[in-house]
């Protein structure tokens, strides 16, 4: 009996179990979007740790979008799961040698320690001029959000900055531990030839620091368009030459697991050869390598080795940024869904069936990644990262003091 | 021959105690009832499995019995314990032909030659009840844990069918249990054997290929087995404490 169809799919020979994949597109999604998070948060911290005082006008958006992210990260976890109501159970009794266990407390960690609080601390004295500016339910909501405080004198804004600066710099170590951690989940599996390597986590990270940025770029320059505002290109060179940075070291990274595996040729390297050169050549070879690393990282390297103009600079910036984007987009597939697709008795290989509008079809997928667009459509809304362009009701009294 | 009084009271009161459990055998014997068996102390016990390659004919017997004691779903893709055919070519061990048709449940259709110079054989597959479980050990809940006689269970109602541990299995022994949304595995029929019985698999295995034995039991034959023959596990690499033990294990199988 083979109701679901998928024996017929099998190649060479697997053990009965595996034939069904575990971990669906969501799983996908999960490291993708942590990944932006730890990315776009590390962008943020280059200004406020690392006094690259040029990323500025990104700093707010990038805690904006890291926070939207985050908030959408657990959601196709527990789509997943198949008890999501026991999840909960991940905090009242953790299983200490789990992994996955932490993810619960990294998670807390990072949404309310680190990013809610970073972000409340940078805006308070614009939330407290924002409800004073304001009148009825919009009043009431910033005086909710400024959660009672409403002295924003000079030193209290010196102790709010104090304690950000501080925050930013736990929260790198935390923006580490949040995605180095999801490598670690992966990485820590020694059934699994694919996953097993003490550079997943590492890779993971510099991955994620590569899409954070090119996300966090992207948005800038959409908004500022969308907005009719001018670009700042200062700024955007800036943030192009660290991601430019950043995806060196994740090229090279990934290219030293590659070369790694080739050379040793290990018990699984038939088996995950002929998996890269079959099933997975056009999302490996084709989208994550060619279109993903390689064309960006051209054109990256185009855009610092050559002067070419704005207009130039900026479609260069927003190719790069698309394409690296679906590359590791592409990346975490052929991680999660790849290193599922052979047998662990390495004699044989399945398909991944992806279904459409079931729990962990495609629709849930799409909009799963649309959601924090939206989140961070109504983050903007709320608390605008360019005051002095968006309000310039609570900013002016300022001016003219 | 006198006997003094004290004398009469003690013997007659032994004949009446030993006439009386007698009396109890008998009838418990003639009624057909089970006798009661000692409580069942885990950490008492340490459980293993001990297969016979050599004595493996293919039958399935194990995988439909199994499936039929265990409520595992008939569908392909669910197995507690699955048999695999290998059959090898001449030195070609790291290229084996494997199948296991529907897990062995309806045996082998022949396939192979007789005379085609390979060798074929049968390896029966279970959960290894491994002592250091990777599965146990990436659970994020602890809803799957072995237990102090050592066999590796799963708490259905507190799994949250994350499938991490799926994962983390080398040998490919659990599934997700589409009925239940929650994992499930081998328990070594542990309804049974804590009743003294034997798992499923192993009372229906006509050739005896199935051994079920208690390590921390001097005197259960496993000693025997595990002395007297070559044993390998399977993927000693991992390094996992696996606790079944194979008798004439080809290199070629994984």
């Amino acid at each position: 009996m083979d109701p679901s169809g998928l024996l017929h799919s099998v190649q060479g020979y697997m053990y009965p179990n595996e034939v069904e994949l575990q971990w669906s597109i969501l799983i996908v999604l999960y490291p993708f979007i942590t990944g932006l998070v730890a990315g776009a948060f590390i962008l943020a911290s280059l200004e406020r740790v690392f006094n690259v005082a040029a990323v500025k006008p990104t700093y707010r958006l990038a805690l904006l979008t890291a926070l939207a992210f985050l908030i959408v990260a657990p959601l196709p976890l527990q789509l997943h799961l198949g008890h999501p109501e026991r999840s909960f159970e991940m905090y009242l009794t953790p299983h200490t040698s789990s992994a996955m266990a932490m993810f619960g407390f990294v998670y807390l960690w990072y949404l309310m320690v680190v990013l809610v609080l970073e972000i409340w601390l940078d805006y308070r004295k614009d939330i407290v001029l924002l409800a004073r500016a304001s009148r009825g339910a919009k009043r009431r909501l910033y005086r909710v959000l400024a959660l009672g405080s409403d002295n924003i004198s000079e030193a209290s804004l010196r102790i709010d900055e104090r304690v950000g600066h501080f925050l930013t710099i736990i929260g790198i170590p935390s923006a580490f531990l949040l995605h180095g951690y999801v490598g670690f989940i992966f990485g820590s599996v020694k059934a699994n030839p694919w996953w097993s390597t003490p550079l997943m986590p590492v890779v993971f990270l510099f991955s994620a620091i590569v899409s954070g940025i090119a996300l966090v770029m992207l948005m800038y320059m959409a908004i500022r368009f969308l907005k009719g505002r001018e670009i700042d290109m200062p700024c955007v060179d800036t943030i192009a030459r660290y991601f430019f940075y950043a995806f060196i070291i994740d090229f090279a990274l990934e290219m030293l697991d590659l070369i790694h595996r080739i050379y040793e040729a290990d018990e699984s390297f038939q088996s995950l050869d002929f998996m890269v050169h079959t099933r997975l050549y056009v999302s490996q070879i084709v989208v994550q390598l060619g279109i993903g690393t390689l064309l960006p990282l051209a054109i990256l390297a185009l855009t610092q080795l050559v002067r070419l103009s704005v207009a130039a600079r900026k479609g260069a910036y927003v190719l790069a940024g698309g394409l690296t984007l679906v590359g590791i987009f592409a990346m975490r597939w052929n991680v999660v869904i790849g290193g599922q697709l052979f047998s662990k008795s390495f004699l044989g290989y399945t398909t991944y069936k992806m279904a459409f509008a079931t729990r962990e079809g495609l629709l849930p997928a799409i909009a799963l990644l649309v959601l924090p667009f939206l989140i961070l459509w109504g983050l903007l809304a709320l608390l605008p990262p360019w005051p002095e362009e968006d309000t310039p009701e609570i900013t002016r009294p300022q001016a003219a003091a | 021959m006198s006997v003094d009084r004290r004398q009469f009271l003690s013997s007659t009161g032994k004949y009446l105690i030993v006439t009386a459990a007698t009396a109890k055998v008998i009838e418990s014997f003639l009624s057909g009832a089970v006798p009661e068996p000692a409580a069942y102390a885990a950490a008492g016990h340490w459980w293993a499995m001990a297969l016979d390659i050599e004595k493996c004919i293919g039958c399935g017997n194990c995988v439909r019995a199994c499936k039929a004691e265990n409520d595992v779903p008939l569908e392909a893709e669910f197995f507690r314990t699955w048999v695999e055919r290998y059959h090898v070519r001449d030195a070609d061990i790291e290229h084996p032909d494997v199948d296991s048709p529907n897990g062995g449940y309806d045996g082998f259709p022949d396939k192979y030659a007789k005379s085609d110079g390979a060798r074929t054989f049968f390896v029966p597959k279970i959960c290894n009840h491994c002592a250091h479980s990777p599965c146990v050990q990436v659970c994020p809940v602890g809803a799957t844990f072995v237990s102090p006689d050592g066999v590796v269970l799963v708490d259905k109602t507190y799994c949250l069918g994350c499938r991490y541990c799926v994962q983390a299995c080398p040998y490919g022994c659990r599934y997700i249990d589409p009925r239940t949304h929650t994992v499930d595995k081998c328990n070594l029929c542990y309804h049974r054997i804590t009743k003294g019985l034997l798992p499923a698999c192993v009372e229906n295995c006509p050739t005896g290929a199935r051994m079920i034995g208690d390590l921390k039991n001097p005197k259960d034959p496993i000693h025997a087995f595990l002395r007297d023959h070559k044993v390998q596990v399977l993927k000693p690499q991992m390094a996992t404490g696996s606790k079944a033990f194979y008798n004439g294990l080809d290199g070629s199988v994984r």
